[in-house]
């Protein structure tokens, strides 16, 4: 339900791109439905966070974000059977799709 | 003059071409189609969850509880009590403030919060956090050297304030309610949740701007 006069709306965007905010969605939906714990999300993202850091990232959104994926990559394969080589095999199945599909028209595997 | 790259020429006709979405991108999409595939999550949860924190909650939810903390008292008392049960008056319980604590500025303390680790927050009656409280500098400095990053905000504090870092963490996030400026006698809640500023909920702003009135 849009409510574009929404009085309690956020007064500045709160995120910049559509993923950032799919990203922490998708960690706070998987933190509600018990697959890991909000303890186990925070030392997750905060040694992605560090890790980061220690490699040189630049200290911005882009890199925060990045981490938060990281994390969610982590703790998926940790506490689901979602394994990294599933997701390599995915995300060639998502670039496929996207390569095939001509411009504007839904993509889909 | 710039020269004529052949190389560079047809890269960039396909980069133009192939509509791939960044590599971030397509690690999200990636993640949630395995995730809902496998019935772990529900999309349509994730994309309320999207909708909500873009278009709906935001900073003024936490101005509406300050602006009812200054003007009832029996409010206030719960909410210093028990804030994660005061916020259920509004309806504002839920992602991440299920053990919400608030504190209180006065005359000689300043509170300020921020969550050493990684990014916690009160999402539901703040919204999204700013970027400079994710980063390792802010994360780093506000519990090392408060003063100086509060003086990089504009705050100035006289030397009998005392200042308090309240590190957030998975279980214990917080609300700083900053103090009702002078000269605002008489207003009502919603004048008063308008000048209450997100930032003086986090503790970064404390002397509230009442627009020259």
């Amino acid at each position: 339900m849009f409510n574009p006069d929404d009085p309690l709306a956020p007064p500045e965007k709160a995120f910049d791109q559509p993923w950032q905010a799919q990203a922490l969605a998708l960690a706070d939906t998987m933190v509600r439905a018990g697959h890991f714990t909000p303890n186990q999300w925070a030392q997750t993202l905060g040694a992605a966070l560090s890790k980061s850091e220690q490699d040189g990232a630049p200290d911005n959104a882009e890199t925060y974000y990045n981490a938060v994926i990281t994390a969610l990559e982590q703790l998926t394969e940790a506490h689901t059977d979602i394994t990294a080589p599933q997701r390599q095999v995915r995300r060639a199945a998502w670039e496929a799709a996207y390569l095939r599909t001509p411009h504007g028209q839904p993509v889909k595997l | 003059m710039s020269t004529y790259d052949p190389e560079k020429a047809a890269q960039i006709h396909r980069d133009l071409h192939t509509h791939l979405p960044p590599d971030p991108a397509l690690r999200v999409k990636t993640l949630e189609s395995l995730v809902v595939e496998r019935g772990l999550v529900q999309p349509e949860i994730v994309d309320a969850w999207v909708e909500a924190y873009s278009e709906h909650i935001g900073p003024k939810r936490g101005a509406q509880v300050v602006a009812r903390a200054w003007t009832d008292p029996e409010f206030k008392a719960r909410l210093m009590a028990d804030a994660s049960e005061a916020i259920k008056d509004f309806g504002f319980e839920g992602h991440a403030t299920g053990h919400l604590k608030a504190i209180e500025n006065t005359d000689t303390q300043h509170n300020l919060v921020v969550c050493t680790l990684c990014s916690c927050y009160p999402f539901s009656i703040l919204g999204m956090s700013p970027a400079w409280y994710k980063s390792s500098e802010y994360r780093a400095r506000a519990v090392r050297e408060p003063r100086k990053v509060l003086a990089e905000f504009g705050v100035t504090l006289a030397k009998d304030v005392s200042v308090r870092a309240w590190d957030s963490t998975a279980e214990v996030r917080y609300i700083v309610i900053p103090q009702r400026p002078a000269g605002t006698e008489g207003w009502d809640q919603d004048r008063l949740a308008a000048i209450v500023s997100r930032n003086s909920m986090i503790g970064t702003d404390r002397d509230l701007d009442t627009g020259g009135e």
